[in-house]
C-alpha cells in the first residue's frame, strides 16, 4: 500500500507527513524530532512512549500513525518551555524523580492525566495512575513525591 | 521490521462493513490496537487488510434498552470504569476493568477487541459470562446475537466470520435480589496476565433460596467458561458454608488449567476452589 499523507498537530505545530501504514505513532513522532517520546518495550508494558492523543493518555507504540490523522497530540516536552516549565516538570527535577530519565516523559503524561481528573490524589491513586509506566532507577518514591508536590503547586498557583 | 499491511479508515460504520465484506477472509477489524499492533511488530499477524474502527462513534457508548445494558463494541475499558450504568448494574465488570492492564492500555483497548481476541485470560470475559452477556455480530448482509459463551470457541478462536465485526455486547439488567463478586489472581497488581480470574453472580428468591447463579472462570481452561455443575448444585437451596465449599470444589474440578510461567495447573485448581468459595461467600453476605 502506498504511503499516505496525514496531518499531525503536535504540541501546537502542524505537520504534513507521508507515511507507510505500518508505522506507529511512536516512530512518526521520533522521526519528526519529538525525541522526548521514548521507545521502550513497544508493546504497551512500559509507558515510555505515552502521549496525549486528543486529550487521552495512550501508548504511542500501540497506535498506528494513520489512526492519529488530524489528531491533537501533546508530548511531555510540549507541556512547558525552559522559561515556563509545567509544575510537573519542575517538581520531577526538584524531587530527584529522575535518574536515567528514560521513563520521565511517560511518567509526566500519566501524572498529568491523573491531576486533570483528580487535583488532590492520594499516594495510592498516584501509584495506580503510573502503573503503566516502568521506572527501573528510582523505586518510584520520589516520583510519587514529585506528583504530590506538583499537585500542591498547581492548586496554589492555579496552573496546569 | 514491521510487516507490510493495508490499512483502511472508513468514514462510518456502513463503509466499514463494505470494506470488511470486500476483503472477506483477508480483512481484520482494528480498534484499540493493543493486541494487533504488537502482533504486527512481531510479524505474527497474518491478516494484511486492516479496517480501522477506532474513530467510529457509532461503536461507542453504553445505554439501557428493553431490560438490557448495551455496550458498544468500541467502548474502551476506561469508559467501562467510569460509566454509572456499569457501576450500578455490572459491578463485577467494573472491577475487572479496573484491574485490566494499566491506565494507558485501558484508554485504547475496547470491550469487543478483548472478546474477539479470545485469550483464555481475557479480562472482561468472566464477568460478562457470569452476567449472561450476548454479543452482536454485524456484517453488511446480516446482524446476529449470540451468547458470549458460544462466541468464544477455543484458544483465540471465535465464531466471528469474515466480513463481520462485533457491534455491541448486552447483558440483562440483574434483579435487585442479586449480587456479584470478582477477583483476579495475578503475579503482581498492575499489568498482570491472570493466573485466574473469577466472577460470580447469585440471585435469591423471596424465600432466600438460590434462584440463579453465574460462576465464570478465566485463565484456567482453553477458554473462559461457566462452571455449570457448581451452579446446578446451588439451585433452589440456602447458600450455607458447606454447600458453597462443595460448589467451589466442583468449579475446581471443571477447570482444565495448564502449567505455564505464571503458575502450575495444580496450583491453579487449588486457587479456583479457594477463590470461588470466597466470592460466593462474599456475594451471599451482600444479600443478607
Amino acid at each position: 500500500m502506498k504511503p499516505q499523507m496525514i496531518t499531525l498537530h503536535i504540541n501546537g505545530r502542524t505537520h504534513y507527513v507521508a507515511l507507510n501504514p505500518n508505522l506507529t505513532l511512536l516512530v512518526a513522532l521520533r522521526d519528526l524530532g519529538y525525541t522526548d517520546v521514548k521507545c521502550g518495550c513497544e508493546k504497551g508494558d512500559c509507558g515510555a512512549c505515552a502521549v496525549f492523543l486528543n486529550g487521552v493518555a495512550v501508548n504511542s507504540c500501540l497506535v498506528l500513525a494513520w489512526q492519529a490523522d488530524e489528531a491533537e497530540i501533546l508530548t511531555a516536552a510540549g507541556l512547558g518551555t525552559s522559561e515556563h516549565p509545567h509544575p510537573l516538570q519542575t517538581a520531577f527535577s526538584d524531587a530527584g524523580a529522575i535518574q536515567c530519565g528514560y521513563c520521565t516523559p511517560g511518567m509526566i503524561i500519566s501524572a498529568k492525566a491523573l491531576l486533570d481528573q483528580k487535583p488532590h490524589p492520594t499516594d495510592a491513586e498516584i501509584r495506580d495512575a503510573i502503573s503503566g509506566n516502568l521506572c527501573r532507577c528510582t523505586g518510584y518514591a520520589q516520583i510519587i513525591q514529585a506528583v504530590q508536590s506538583a499537585a500542591e503547586k498547581m492548586d496554589a498557583g492555579g496552573e496546569g | 521490521m514491521q510487516s507490510e499491511i493495508e490499512l483502511y479508515r472508513p468514514q462510518n460504520l456502513a463503509e466499514a462493513l463494505t470494506l470488511l465484506a470486500d476483503y472477506g477472509p483477508d480483512g481484520t477489524p482494528l480498534a484499540g490496537g493493543t493486541n494487533i499492533v504488537v502482533e504486527l511488530r512481531d510479524g505474527h499477524h497474518n491478516c494484511k487488510s486492516l479496517v480501522d474502527l477506532s474513530h467510529l462513534m457509532e461503536l461507542r457508548g453504553i445505554n439501557q434498552q428493553n431490560g438490557y445494558i448495551v455496550i458498544g463494541g468500541g467502548t474502551t475499558i476506561t469508559e467501562l470504569i467510569d460509566h454509572p450504568l456499569i457501576g450500578a448494574h455490572a459491578g463485577i465488570l467494573r472491577e475487572a476493568a479496573r484491574l485490566f492492564a494499566n491506565p494507558l492500555v485501558r484508554n485504547r483497548a475496547t470491550v469487543a477487541g478483548n472478546l474477539v481476541d479470545a485469550s483464555p485470560a481475557a479480562d472482561t470475559a468472566p464477568p460478562l459470562l457470569a452476567l449472561n452477556a450476548e454479543v452482536q455480530l454485524m456484517s453488511q448482509a446480516a446482524t446476529r446475537w449470540i451468547r458470549l459463551e458460544d462466541f468464544i470457541t477455543g484458544v483465540r478462536k471465535t465464531l466471528l466470520q469474515p466480513g463481520e465485526l462485533m457491534f455491541a455486547i448486552r447483558l440483562p439488567v440483574p434483579s435487585d435480589r442479586s449480587a456479584g463478586a470478582y477477583n483476579k489472581v495475578g503475579l503482581r497488581k498492575a499489568d498482570a496476565i491472570s493466573v485466574l480470574s473469577a466472577a460470580v453472580m447469585i440471585e435469591l428468591d423471596d424465600a432466600g433460596l438460590c434462584k440463579q447463579t453465574g460462576i465464570a472462570l478465566g485463565a484456567v481452561a482453553p477458554k473462559p467458561f461457566r462452571a455449570y455443575e457448581a451452579e446446578a448444585l446451588l439451585f433452589g437451596k440456602v447458600l450455607g458454608p458447606e454447600l458453597i465449599t462443595e460448589a467451589a470444589r466442583l468449579a475446581a474440578e471443571a477447570s482444565r488449567p495448564i502449567d505455564d510461567i505464571r503458575g502450575t495447573a495444580a496450583y491453579r485448581k487449588r486457587v479456583v476452589a479457594v477463590t470461588v468459595r470466597r466470592l460466593l461467600t462474599k456475594a451471599v453476605e451482600v444479600l443478607k
